[in-house]
């Protein structure tokens, strides 16, 4: 399947900000998307699908945009 | 020796130094001014007239070694929203009145003429009033260099700037900090207020008095737990590292970041004004993506940006207000952003609510939507000039509504609606609507568990738990704000469970009390019902805890939600 993958704050060091990639399977958790960049997902403080929060352990469909951010605050 | 109030007349020029009454020596910041302005200021009085007063303190740990206690609140009743008014800041003037045994200012009356200004001076000898006539006219960073040449490096400073002298509801109040620069008491207009009583500045000398702790021992075993929390945590870290502004990209993400005047969630220039762009922006330009704003900040959200030219700019850049001119008028450049941030700052005047009131100001076509040239060009050649369209601006988002016949004023109780949509996250629109002192995020940040999964996690989208959500950290804010603590503790706070615990220790190791975190609680419920109190005894009803009509007519993309809530829902807040 195609989905867009988003990486924010440091994250980013030595990834990417954004990429479409077809590598993974339909299906696939955002948790097995985030280990397989090498991410630890205890770092993770939110996961986005299409903008709505989403669980580490729930499936990505065709088309889906994964945002994954480390645990931020501010206000 | 006991901490005292100073009690400043203007209109007898008079100063008298006064005990601590016995119901006011546990209160501090905003729990202190918040009660002498209810006992003092009669609710229905003019916000700029003889009868209001400006109340200046530091917090109850502000000045010991506690770790992140350097807020200092003033309040009064505000000029911009008409209700009670509490707002605070860092810089170094909070720790400074603490050693200096001041447990409050009371600044009362006005002068009988409009043609003299004054400054206060406090020292270990009391406080006196001068006569003020070079620095009339004057932004804030020549009032923070020539307090620096008159009277000494260490000094700090409380002042005003030009929209402060002007009385422009939106005006605020500046404090020094540690490198000079400034912070800002920056909502609901109490710079006018200051003005009203025609003081351009307060300095506070340096003193070696120390704040006398009653268990020295406990505090400090309570104040190694209590900064162990805070630099553990992991957002802590992410704060010093981007600063608030790390923010746009998330709010952006979750479809909340009100864009072109509240009329979509999201930016197309989100990423050019990110926290991400500013940090490597920073590093770059040989700037400091870290900066403490206060002694013993240990978090340090703060930073120094510099110009193209690695030139100092603005500090304190916060994500607020990056996204008012930002995201909501559409400019996506950094530097113009910056650039007027520092004439904000000199000019002392809100960069949050100016920045919403020139949203309003491109909907009605007085300039247009992303011209961050002309939004700076205003901001010198009308704000500060102050010409008419200069104070129309400056007081405030509702003022251009008002005089361009806008209905899309994102504001309540006259108060702008800062960086977080309330359609798209439900709860912040229950702090809006019914916080006591207008729209306000920093009163029940409900962002931290409707979208950053802090204390919690509440689905932004959903009406269910949101009441209860906004209310309990309403009640924990006005509690925390009272100890001098900067608001971002509540982040370990709501994650780790040693964090709270300490910082009530340390609270009675200070004074030598006995408080539980029921206490605590109770603090924070006093001192809302007190502020709500004082705001229906000013005209204010539930009617007016509500948010403007658009928000329930126009969805916002990309959820196409609108505000939802009925006026029943709303009025549950105040059960309790």
């Amino acid at each position: 399947m195609k989905i867009t993958i988003k990486l924010f704050a440091y994250f980013r060091d030595g990834r990417f900000k954004k990429r479409v990639s077809d590598f993974f399977d339909e299906g696939t958790s955002p948790g097995e998307v985030i280990t397989s960049l090498g991410l630890d997902l205890e770092d993770v403080g939110v996961i986005m699908v299409n903008n709505r929060h989403a669980a580490a352990d729930s499936c990505l469909t065709e088309g889906d945009v994964l945002a994954v951010f480390p645990r931020i605050g501010g206000g | 020796m006991a901490d005292k109030i100073y009690r400043v007349n203007m209109t007898t020029l008079t100063t008298t130094v006064e005990d601590v009454p016995e119901n006011l020596q546990g209160h501090g910041g905003r729990g202190l001014t918040s009660n002498i302005v209810a006992a003092e200021v009669e609710p229905t009085c003019h916000p700029l007239g003889s009868h209001n007063k400006l109340v200046i303190a530091p917090g109850l740990l502000s000045g010991t070694t506690a770790a992140n206690s350097g807020r200092i609140s003033c309040g009064a009743k505000s000029p911009l929203t008409g209700t009670i008014k509490e707002s605070n800041a860092g810089g170094t003037a909070a720790a400074m009145l603490a050693k200096l045994g001041c447990k409050a200012i009371i600044i009362e009356g006005m002068p009988s003429t409009k043609d003299n200004w004054y400054n206060l001076v406090l020292n270990d000898k009391g406080i006196t009033i001068n006569e003020e006539t070079e620095l009339v006219g004057k932004g804030n960073f020549a009032i923070v260099e020539t307090v620096a040449s008159r009277l000494g490096e260490k000094f700090g400073v409380i002042s005003i700037g030009q929209a402060g002298e002007m009385k422009m509801a939106s005006a605020n109040i500046s404090i020094k900090d540690p490198d000079s620069h400034l912070r800002s008491c920056g909502r609901g207009g109490l710079g006018a207020v200051m003005g009203s009583k025609q003081i351009k500045f307060i300095a506070l000398a340096p003193t070696d008095n120390k704040v006398a702790i009653a268990d020295p021992e406990a505090f400090t075993a309570a104040n190694r737990v209590f900064t162990k929390a805070l630099v553990d945590n992991p957002i802590s870290q992410a704060l010093g590292q981007y600063g608030t502004n790390v923010l746009v990209n998330i709010i952006n993400e979750a479809g909340g970041l009100p864009t072109r005047n509240f009329t979509s969630g999201q930016f197309d220039g989100h990423e050019e004004i990110s926290g991400e762009t500013m940090h490597d922006t920073i590093v770059e330009r040989e700037g400091k993506p870290k900066h403490n704003c206060h002694k013993g900040c240990v978090i340090q959200c703060s930073q120094i940006y510099n110009d193209m030219n690695k030139k100092y700019k603005t500090s304190g850049f916060e994500y607020e207000s990056i996204w008012a001119m930002g995201a909501d008028c559409c400019v996506d450049n950094l530097d113009h952003i910056a650039e007027a941030d520092s004439m904000m700052d000199d000019m002392g005047i809100d960069s949050i609510e100016t920045s919403v009131a020139m949203g309003v100001a491109m909907e009605a076509e007085v300039l247009e939507f992303g011209d961050g040239a002309e939004f700076c060009r205003i901001l010198k050649d009308e704000v500060l000039a102050g010409t008419g369209l200069g104070r129309i601006i400056g007081s405030g988002a509702g003022s251009v509504g008002r005089a361009y016949g806008v209905t899309r004023v994102p504001v309540v109780k006259n108060q702008a609606i800062p960086a977080y949509d309330p359609r798209a996250i439900k709860g912040i629109g229950i702090t809006y609507a019914t916080s006591t002192q207008g729209a306000d995020h920093t009163m029940g940040y409900t962002i931290a568990t409707n979208i950053l999964g802090v204390g919690g996690t509440v689905d932004p989208l959903s009406k269910e738990g949101q009441v209860e959500l906004s209310r309990n950290l309403q009640i924990a804010t006005a509690a925390i704000d009272s100890t001098g603590m900067c608001l971002f503790i509540a982040f370990a706070a709501l994650d780790d469970a040693t964090c709270l615990p300490a910082l009530v220790d340390m609270l009675n190791a200070r004074f030598g009390i006995g408080l539980t975190a029921d206490d605590v609680t109770a603090l924070g419920i006093s001192i809302l019902k007190t502020e709500h109190e004082f705001n229906l005894a000013a005209g204010f009803t539930n009617k007016d805890d509500r948010l403007p009509e658009f928000f329930s007519e126009e969805p916002i993309a990309p959820h196409n939600v609108i505000w939802d809530f009925t006026d029943e829902e709303l009025d549950t807040f105040w059960d309790f």
